[in-house]
């Protein structure tokens, strides 16, 4: 362990050399090494990451997509609706962030690129890992983030002919339709949601418990 | 003479090979698959947006329903990266209980795993033996948390609470004696840790039962080797982790590599094929049932000297006792705050892995500082697995397909989430 966090910190030195421009910026929380991504370079620090002596990201274990648009966002207790903001995110809206392990040098990377355009896009890393298919198919689907390149971008985990991006913020817990049988028509039919949403536990903030 | 066309077939999602509810469609040429397109996502729950909205505590059993066979290794993940973040180190015989059922869990997965998949193949004793070990099994599971399957017995901080000084007993019934019910309860005179311990005996004589019917069988021979051939550097490629890369010969496992809890501390070897098929992955998994059994039986010998506390001391984060809540204003103010508010996270980042049976399981989980997670995303292991599905069984027979999703191991409630 200790010689894998030791070429952790090896490979946080070279970094800069080695992307150039579309290393953003980059810090160490927790053992675990972030860095931000251009979002134009990713394909090609992708590659970097993988081909490179020093890197050999020969694994990409996980790639997610992220909505930031309520970060920092609390239930307002005293008027019982409404949300208020302590902290709100100081980048883009959506992200997409890749978690990448080197089975040779026995370390972990995570890269985050921040996409502006809208919809969001961002190039698609198939062609380098060929297990991002399914996960860049879940980003769509969960997201809507498009990834330019991917030979089959179609939804994976919603329902047939679903309509939305479920995992976006603003999209409601409790869902768009429902579904149920109409006995005059004799099938299965689909209706807008007859919940209630509802706030069990409101979300808090509380300042002393942040990081010094 | 009549014109020979491609056509496609609908397998699933109910179907009792498809482990679940697995629909593919299938192109195929005669018998032989030329293509195939899984659809999932037909036990969607959501789980990552349904933890958005609940405190920290309140997910841990939704994550037992994820891959419902290895329950407590995937709260082992979850409560992981909740204590990296919080800066909690839970005490090192809760370590140690965690350490312990997981290998128990290991155990539990990989007997309904060499069960399901014997029994695809026409296999049907395995099937039984290894359901006969699962029960006992479970009933581990119980007598630590009442219940046999969804646990929730990890907790932030360590574990619900120690390990239990009795097992239940089985009581005399019309069809069973007093002295038939006194056989069945031999080994639950004592603690969980004697049950255990027992079990620890008998189970490798159990393996050697498993690979008596199946290692040299010709019928299950002949439908998994060379099936499903994945090659080492095509399997990372694929994100392939767990016994489906140790399968192709790649010498990876997380509990050596990245040791995590106690394994560090632990004697166990890693099995690894050579030719990648099915039938190596099949020799894999046993060989880690017999590993696993290793691990048990050292955790038992250090929880039998070593007693101690198996939670951390602090109640922002655990509920104090009853008994202190009733008499105590503090802990009663404890007691409210956390089960009303939950306890706040400090804002961050982090990835959480452990060496689930079926592979890498991981927990992303980011904080805003809440008292509930911003955003989890659960890395299931099986998901990548049966992402490569079609390259795995391109140019197969339609038989075949059951072999290759057989030794996949794949489960649904962690692939749909």
């Amino acid at each position: 362990m200790a010689t894998a966090m030791m070429r952790l910190s090896q490979l946080r030195e070279y970094l800069p050399t080695l992307l150039g421009d579309a290393l953003l910026s980059e810090r160490v929380e927790f053992g675990e090494l972030t860095c931000e991504i251009a979002c134009k370079d990713i394909k090609t620090v992708c590659q970097k990451l993988k081909d490179h002596k020093n890197a050999q990201f020969d694994q990409l274990i996980d790639l997610c997509g992220m909505d930031y648009s309520s970060y920092g966002e609390e239930d307002d207790v005293l008027s019982g609706s409404g949300t208020q903001n302590a902290t709100s995110w100081p980048g883009s809206r959506y992200a997409v962030v890749y978690h990448l392990l080197s089975l040779n040098h026995n370390f972990r990377i995570r890269l985050r690129t921040q996409l502006d355009s809208e919809p969001p896009t961002v190039e698609s890393i198939i062609d380098i890992w060929p297990a991002a298919n399914w996960f860049e198919r879940e980003a769509f689907d969960l997201l809507g983030i498009i990834f330019t390149g991917h030979p089959d971008l179609r939804r994976l985990l919603t329902d047939y002919g679903f309509i939305g991006h479920p995992f976006r913020k603003d999209f409601p817990l409790s869902g768009q339709v429902e579904m149920r049988y109409d006995k005059e028509q004799g099938r299965v039919i689909y209706q807008p949601v007859t919940i209630e949403p509802r706030t069990l536990v409101p979300r808090t903030i509380r300042k002393d418990t942040s990081k010094p | 003479m009549a014109e020979i066309r491609n056509y496609t077939m609908n397998f699933g999602p109910q179907h009792p090979a498809a482990h679940g509810v697995l629909r593919i469609i299938m192109e195929m040429d005669g018998e032989v698959i030329e293509r195939c397109d899984p659809h999932i996502g037909l036990l969607h729950r959501g789980t990552e947006k349904l933890a958005e909205s609940k405190p920290y505590n309140q997910s841990i059993g939704y994550m037992d329903r994820l891959d419902y066979v290895s329950m407590m290794c995937n709260e082992h993940a979850y409560v992981l990266a909740i204590e990296k973040m919080l800066g909690v180190i839970p005490p090192i015989r809760a370590q140690y209980i965690r350490v312990f059922f997981d290998e128990i869990t290991r155990i539990l997965n990989h007997c309904l795993w060499l069960g399901a998949h014997a029994l695809d193949i026409g296999a049907m004793t395995v099937f039984l033996y290894c359901f006969r070990e699962r029960e006992d099994l479970m009933d581990c599971y119980e007598a630590v948390s009442g219940a046999r399957m969804h646990a929730t017995y990890y907790r932030p901080g360590g574990v619900y609470r120690d390990l239990p000084d009795q097992m239940p007993k089985y009581a005399p019934t019309k069809r069973h004696s007093e002295a038939q019910t006194k056989a069945r309860n031999a080994d639950r005179e004592g603690s969980l840790l004697d049950f255990v311990e027992a079990f620890t005996d008998r189970f490798p004589g159990y393996v050697d039962e498993y690979e008596t019917l199946l290692s040299d069988n010709r019928i299950w021979k002949q439908r998994t080797v060379d099936i499903g051939v994945v090659t080492p550097e095509r399997a990372k490629a694929l994100g392939f982790t767990g016994a489906m890369l140790r399968g192709c010969g790649v010498e990876w496992d997380l509990r050596k590599k990245q040791p995590y809890a106690v394994y560090e501390k632990m004697d166990f070897d890693i099995p690894v094929g050579t030719n990648g098929d099915c039938y190596d992955r099949y020799l894999v998994r046993v060989e880690e049932m017999r590993q696993s059994n290793r691990i048990i039986k050292q955790c038992i010998d250090w929880l039998r000297k070593n007693p101690g506390p198996v939670i951390v001391d602090d109640h922002k984060l655990i509920p104090p006792s009853r008994e202190n809540m009733k008499g105590d204003m503090e802990s009663l103010i404890h007691h409210f705050k956390l089960f009303t508010e939950g306890y706040c996270v400090p804002a961050g980042e982090a990835y959480a892995a452990i060496e689930h049976p079926k592979g890498e399981f991981g927990i992303y989980l980011v904080s805003d500082g809440a008292n509930k997670p911003y955003r989890i995303k659960i890395r299931a292991p099986g998901f990548p697995h049966l992402a490569a599905l079609h390259e795995m069984s391109q140019g197969h027979m339609l038989a075949d397909m059951v072999a290759i999703i057989g030794s996949l191991d794949i489960v649904f409630g962690e692939i749909d989430r």
